[in-house]
């Protein structure tokens, strides 16, 4: 199948290797990375005693010497003073893709920072009172997962998938080949679809027991641009397989099938149940990450229509155990930690992976958890808008983003609220 | 204005000396500050032990500092200094050489600026230089000085009206003077048509606004007026001296350095006023700072440069003699030793012994200096005026 947005790869030439943007920040400057991974807002370190914003990032108050920053959102407005294009650089990443456009932006806030600059901004002929830029930063992770500020024109809404800051540091399934490993489950389904309305080019869907018939799998092989693959993440050769065929095409994984039971250590004697649970989470992804892993890392700069991301449907109940979802807690507990070595194997080759922390799905293994619920297609239109900005951590829905803030406040306090039994 | 600050009367330098510069050196930095010493007291002809203070400035001379450097060249001064300001290093080896003959604490005080530059170096030293370099600007395209000083030029075009021929007559009048100065690496003339056509760097900043990275060392001495007038030593001396750093930090972008905030002090500690200046030296790593030390140091108004610069000329025998050595722009930068570029091209000036380039009957010099692209701007600034004892 020919791709409309990327030209074919001429198979003669030698694959380029990627070379990371520079990858070097202070652990203060990390704060921009902690603030990137889940959203494109700015932050800056703010000084408890008198109110200063900082920037660049600091070890005291630039103002009272106070060692008290705390990290808060800001006003991503500012004014754009001055622009370069680049050509030349002391760095390959940036000399490979020459020219770059850089700005240096006065924050409304109070600091000056240095930004890459979107095509359609630019300061004004003369910089007077009357004659202002106005622009907005937003925060953003690059090719080798650091943060960046990039600056873009205050009125501008859409973003241009195809340009190429947003490239960089986007990971858009605009289209890209992507393998989704369960298209049976109900999230599975949504996100093929939000796959899909997203310009996807491919979209393999993996189903597991191809003689169980089913209606779900004949509705998605109707679809335009989706292909069915057998992929059983429990049996290595039929990922190793999988991973032959395409391991050397796909573009982005979404890693999502999973099984989910809901027993504690009590309630269900014996490990069979939970033992399925690892099979699958835990080790079906370690399968995949084998099988695919080397083939995408070595496309990672393969021409613009690279292989990008990674996906992992973990839970947020890999942060903190929901006793009466105990086994499948610790199975998305041992997920999230692969995840984080996969992650750190991802990295220098520049392909970002998506960590997706959801509370209870509104699906049939969670019918006796009470509302709210995250719906499968609100969750795939998450995992959509979070690939296209780049995210690396994902907490969709209400009761995600509220175990997250509960867990990152006191994980203590987490831990005895769930002994009750509520969420 | 403060007016406490100690006369630098009786303080003279002396003994100018040029390591050759070459665009790559396979020695190290140490070796480019032993031979400038060891010029130092050939030109001055002292032995070594008569040197008891040392003031040094160097990139790249780690892991060492000039600690190292007295046990490797068999030294044993009573007062020492590393200064790690660049291109501001120059100026402010004198100031703090100047304060420690003056109370005894050193009789004679060799500063040095000495620098090698190998292929990789100077790429190399890009990433690190500062925390700030690393966390906040580095990752925005790894362009080095070359992209925050684009944005400066950028911004003082738009808001002054300063022009890329401005800029221009900076750098060609300097290629006029590096014609005359045997030790300068680029000699050959330049037109400002070939200034304006020259490739993009990082626009507006095209190749010829640039430096050319590159290794060797500069040296002068220190020591107070009777003891240069006993060992019959030709010397300058050292009327005023300034320096500020990170001065207005609030500006959101720079549009004026430190100068500005001290150089009422800078003229009336020398008892004169910049009309009065023979020859200036301005640290022009690019020619944006040059403007803007020629307002900050009070030859035109902040913002005014650009006239200024359409109304004078700057080579030796221009209106307003500047850069005669060629300056970094056609010199050189051997790194550190920048900082002190000016400094030996005004000594010489005033002793006159710069020959082809001499300018007539100079008396008074400034010399200013201007360092370290901490994140984005420059933080060092300083000046000295010297008046000639001729």
């Amino acid at each position: 199948m020919k791709s409309n947005l990327f030209p074919t790869k001429n198979p003669i030439l030698r694959t380029p290797r990627m070379n990371l943007p520079p990858t070097g920040r202070g652990r203060v400057a990390h704060g921009f990375t902690r603030a990137a991974a889940t959203s494109d807002h700015l932050e800056l370190q703010v000084c408890e005693q008198c109110e200063t914003v900082q920037y660049p990032a600091r070890d005291a108050c630039e103002k009272c010497l106070s060692p008290e920053l705390t990290w808060l959102k800001q006003s991503p407005l500012g004014e754009l003073l001055g622009v370069t294009t680049l050509h030349h650089s002391n760095h390959l990443y940036f000399q490979e893709r020459l020219p770059w456009r850089i700005g240096i932006v006065r924050l409304d806030r109070g600091p000056t920072v240095i930004a890459f600059l979107t095509k359609n901004v630019s300061p004004p002929e003369t910089i007077s009172d009357e004659h202002r830029t106005r622009v907005q930063v937003l925060l953003r992770l690059d090719r080798g997962g650091q943060a960046i500020f990039v600056a873009h024109p205050i009125e501008e809404l859409n973003i241009d998938l195809k340009e190429k800051l947003q490239m960089e540091t986007g990971c858009s399934p605009l289209g890209r080949k992507i393998l989704v490993t369960d298209g049976k489950t109900a999230a599975g389904q949504a996100v093929v679809k939000s796959l899909l309305d997203a310009g996807a080019e491919t979209v393999w869907v993996g189903y597991s027991e191809p003689w169980k018939s089913s209606e779900v799998i004949h509705r998605l092989k109707a679809l335009d641009r989706v292909e069915l693959v057998p992929l059983d993440l429990t049996d290595a050769r039929s990922v190793n397989a999988l991973g032959s065929e395409l391991g050397g095409k796909v573009d982005i994984v979404v890693s999502n099938a999973e099984v989910h039971r809901t027993e504690g250590i009590s309630s269900r004697p014996g490990t069979d149940v939970a033992r399925a649970e690892m099979e699958v989470n835990y080790f079906g992804l370690l399968r995949l990450a084998q099988a695919f892993g080397p083939a995408m890392k070595a496309r990672s700069a393969d021409g613009p229509g690279h292989a990008v991301a990674w996906v992992n449907l973990l839970s947020i109940f890999a942060l903190s155990n929901y006793p009466s979802q105990g086994t499948f807690s610790a199975s998305k507990a041992a997920a999230f930690s692969l995840a984080q070595c996969l992650r750190a194997e991802m990295l220098p080759h520049g392909i970002r992976v998506l960590n997706v922390f959801p509370g209870p799905i509104d699906d049939e293994w969670n019918q006796n958890v009470p509302p709210p619920k995250l719906s499968p297609s609100a969750l795939a239109s998450a995992i959509v808008r979070a690939l296209t900005e780049g995210l690396e951590d994902l907490y969709p829905g209400d009761v995600a983003r509220e175990w997250f803030a509960r867990w990152s406040d006191n994980p203590k306090a987490l831990e005895r609220e769930l002994v009750g039994g509520s969420l | 204005m403060r007016t406490n600050r100690a006369s630098y009367e009786g303080v003279v330098l002396a003994a100018p000396f040029t390591v050759p510069y070459e665009r790559y050196s396979i020695r190290n930095a140490n070796w480019f500050a032993a031979q400038a010493l060891r010029g130092l007291l050939s030109e001055a002809k002292l032995e070594k032990n008569q040197v008891d203070g040392i003031c040094l400035s160097s990139f790249l001379l780690g892991p060492d500092t000039v600690v190292g450097l007295t046990q490797q060249m068999g030294l044993s001064p009573r007062w020492i200094d590393h200064i790690p300001t660049g291109g501001a290093s120059g100026v402010m080896a004198v100031r703090r050489a100047a304060r420690a003959v003056q109370c005894g604490d050193a009789d004679i005080i060799a500063c040095i600026g000495a620098d090698t530059n190998h292929v990789e170096s100077f790429r190399e030293g890009l990433a690190n230089f500062s925390a700030f370099a690393r966390d906040a600007t580095y990752p925005y395209g790894a362009g080095g000085p070359n992209s925050m000083f684009a944005l400066m030029t950028d911004h003082y075009m738009r808001r002054y009206g300063a022009t890329r021929s401005d800029f221009g007559q900076i750098a060609v009048s300097q290629r006029a003077n590096a014609a005359l100065n045997p030790n300068a690496l680029l000699r050959k003339p330049m037109s400002l048509e070939e200034y304006l056509n020259a490739r993009p760097i990082a626009e507006p900043i095209h190749l010829l606004d640039c430096v050319m990275p590159c290794a060797g060392a500069e040296g002068f001495l220190v020591l107070r007026e009777e003891r240069a007038k006993e060992l019959s030593l030709p010397y300058v001396k050292l009327s005023a001296a300034i320096e500020r750093h990170n001065a207005y930090a609030d500006d959101p972008v720079m549009i004026r350095g430190g100068w500005l905030r001290d150089r009422d002090e800078l003229y009336a500690q020398a008892g004169i006023t910049p009309d009065q200046i023979d020859v200036i030296h301005t640290y022009d790593d690019y020619p944006v700072i040059v403007l803007m030390q020629f307002e900050g140091l009070g030859f035109c108004e902040l913002g005014g440069a650009p006239k200024f610069v359409r109304e004078n000329t700057f080579t030796h025998d221009g209106t307003v003699p500047h850069n005669t050595s060629g300056g970094q722009l056609s010199a050189g930068q051997a790194g550190a030793a920048g900082g002190f570029l000016g400094l030996n091209e005004t000594i010489r000036q005033l002793l006159g012994t710069t020959g082809a380039r001499q300018v007539k009957d100079a008396h008074w010099g400034l010399v200013s200096g201007f360092g370290i692209v901490n994140f984005d701007r420059c933080v060092c600034t300083g000046a000295v005026i010297l008046e000639s004892a001729r």
